[in-house]
């Protein structure tokens, strides 16, 4: 059997299961508590692992192991951020959210404002963050097919994209958040064992010594000990100055960006307390941790064992790492049949992991559509539940679609810079508006909006005249390494990456936003206040 | 009842444990990150030192990081339920009369 049949017989098997899973989920879905938050009754180990399965992408697990094999240590600054940034979400925002919100990240920030300004804003950026993120998601699905079963025609490609959506809008539709937690749980065993076990096996050949392993790997690499240090990537001495802020840039939209995510807060709604919400993230941290530093291993011992000319040969931006280490340790541990299941196993790993990442997004988007714009701001909170999850599944389908369409037209674009994006807004937006709303008793209607508005905007901005989008240039094969074609080039705007200068924006809107106001609400933030603290009044979980 | 609850001395209480907590904590490890980040773009010498085998400062630095994350979230989690928790449930009691 080739490990092409093989994969896909292992997917079909993962998608068979996890639709059992969602229909099971869906005649427990009743009313919207249901289907927006799981009916809030996850255990914080089934949420710690949902929230693993949520956060762990295709870009996290075949990115940044391929970053490694081919730059070395550079690919452990992502790991690094996107791992501390969980402390942000765990001390100042999980359990206050839990208690302060009911089903999306504006019912936070709307708490005590004018809600139709403030949800409008919300919405606007949730789904801006949802949708780049889905899309980079997307994108990587169709290249993913290309690089795991050779299929590099546009219609192979098209097909996968559109199989991918359809499972996806499936999920989420019939499920809701039960059905997208347990896709997000199953894939998160399944990562972590494939990665446990090639990690295992990889050590194994070097006798554990993780030493002799990085030796190998930075002989393999043709850098040497370069290879090992930061600097081959990102902030290089060829780049200057613009290089180094351009790494702190990203540095800082990792860290500050992950608790401003809305497929991640939502997360928080679906167990009974605030104290679960807290223990899930805990669980989260374990096993984001733990995933990241097997990462490491993936990484280097790609280099190692497949070497970073072979890898570059096949996925410049080194995204195969991971498969191709998995078959060659394989061959090495268990002759060729080994080396083939690895693979495939492997493979349908990957399509598992954007499934579930993919189902997250849209759920969160749809609901902010459904409970933020249509039942808030169009009905003005006269909607009923039933209308407002008819709504939601709608919209779930309608962003699934554009997600489809998008991502296929993206197929020849440079979108490898939408996942830093989406952390950029995130961080310069959702989280200044978060922030200040729970400890700031003076922030108001007027501060959410510029927050939000302020920090999206001028996100969007600079990234749209930075060298992302255009003036890169062309690669060796010839392809724009922009966005735009390679001959356009209107950039100004010097970095990659726009948080350095888009979050202080965005913090500085909410202060100004706030201080040229004179409105704020005294006894709404004293509810808040307590609320968030103490859970009084706090959204109960669905009894069984 | 909200406002009498938030002058109440046990919520007071409650929210200076809470903040003295957490936001001396969270300047802590955000400057301890950025301190790494920064070293990553500017110390490439000391980061590229090796102090044993292939293993140099910048490997230990990072991994730093992670055993940095998973003490605070642990400390985080005892000094919650030691210390948190039981004075949240009493402001929860007292409000509502249970």
């Amino acid at each position: 059997m080739s490990h092409e049949t093989l994969a896909i017989t292992l997917f079909v098997i993962f998608v068979g299961f996890t639709l059992f899973l969602t229909l099971r989920a869906s005649r427990q879905t009743k009313d919207a508590t249901d289907y927006y938050a799981g009916g809030r009754n996850f255990s914080p180990i089934q949420n710690g692992l949902a929230i693993g399965g949520d956060y762990m992408s295709a870009a996290s697990f075949l990115g940044i192991a391929g970053i490694i094999a081919l730059s070395g240590y550079d690919g452990f600054l992502y790991s690094i951020g996107f791992l501390v940034a969980w402390l942000v979400a765990l001390l100042l925002v999980a359990e206050l959210l839990r208690n302060s919100g009911r089903f999306t990240m504006a019912d936070v920030l709307a708490f005590r404002m004018s809600p139709r300004p403030v949800r409008t804003a919300a919405g606007v950026s949730t789904i801006v963050v949802s949708v780049f993120y889905l899309l980079a998601q997307m994108v990587g699905a169709g290249a993913l097919v290309a690089l795991l079963f050779g299929l590099t025609s546009d219609a192979a490609k098209a097909l996968t994209i559109v199989a991918v959506g359809a499972l996806m809008i499936i999920y989420v539709v019939v499920g809701g958040m039960k059905g997208t937690t347990w896709v997000q749980i199953v894939k998160a065993v399944l990562l972590m064992t494939g990665a446990a076990l090639i990690t295992l096996l990889v050590l194994g050949h070097y006798g554990f010594n993780f030493s002799e392993m990085l030796g190998k790997a930075a002989e393999q690499s043709g850098k040497g000990d370069k290879f090992l240090e930061p600097g081959l990537k990102y902030g290089t001495d060829a780049q200057g100055l613009e290089g180094k802020l351009d790494l702190i840039s990203l540095g800082l939209a990792l860290v500050l960006g992950t608790a401003g995510l809305p497929h991640i807060l939502i997360r928080f709604y679906t167990v009974p307390t605030a104290k679960d919400a807290r223990k899930s993230v805990l669980w989260g941290i374990g096993i984001i941790g733990v995933f990241y530093l097997l990462t490491l291993v993936l990484g280097f011992g790609a280099a190692a064992l497949v070497g970073s000319k072979e890898i570059a040969k096949s996925n410049a931006a080194g995204n195969t790492a991971a498969p191709l280490l998995a078959e060659k340790i394989g061959d090495i541990v268990f002759g060729s049949t080994g080396g083939t299941i690895l693979l495939a196993f492997i493979a349908a790993v990957a399509f598992a992991t954007i499934l579930a990442v993919v189902a997250g997004l849209t759920l969160a988007s749809s609901s902010s559509v459904a409970h933020d714009l249509y039942a808030h701001v169009i009905r003005k909170g006269q909607a009923t539940e039933k209308e407002e999850v008819r709504v939601a599944k709608i919209s779930a389908f309608v962003i699934g679609a554009i997600a489809i369409v998008l991502g296929i037209f993206a197929q020849k674009l440079n979108v490898a810079f939408l996942v830093a994006l989406a952390f950029a807004v995130a961080a310069s937006g959702n989280l200044p508006a978060i922030l200040y709303s729970l400890f700031w008793k003076r922030f108001n209607t007027q501060g959410a909006v510029s927050a939000i508005y302020g920090g999206l905007g001028s996100a969007m901005l600079l990234v749209f005249f930075s060298p992302v989008v255009s003036g890169k240039g062309a690669g060796a094969d010839g392809k724009s390494l922009s966005l735009f074609p390679a001959d356009v080039d209107f950039h100004w705007f010097p970095l990659d990456n726009p948080g350095l200068v888009s979050i202080p924006i965005g913090f500085l809107c909410g202060y100004l936003g706030t201080i040229l106001s004179k409105e704020y609400n005294a006894q709404k933030y004293a509810e808040m206040e307590v609320r968030s603290l103490t859970g009084i009044g706090a959204e109960k979980a669905t009894p069984h | 009842m909200y406002e009498r609850v938030r002058q109440s001395p046990d919520f007071l209480e409650l929210r200076r444990k809470f903040r003295s907590f957490v936001f001396p904590l969270t300047a802590g490890f955000l400057f301890w990150y950025l301190l790494y980040v920064v070293m990553s773009a500017w110390a490439r010498g000391f980061m590229g030192h090796v102090l044993f085998g292939k293993v140099n400062v910048a490997l230990v630095f990072g991994l730093l990081q992670f055993v940095s994350t998973f003490v605070i979230a642990w400390w985080y989690e005892r000094y919650s339920s030691s210390k948190l928790d039981p004075l949240s449930e009493k402001v929860r009691e007292e409000a509502t009369g249970l």
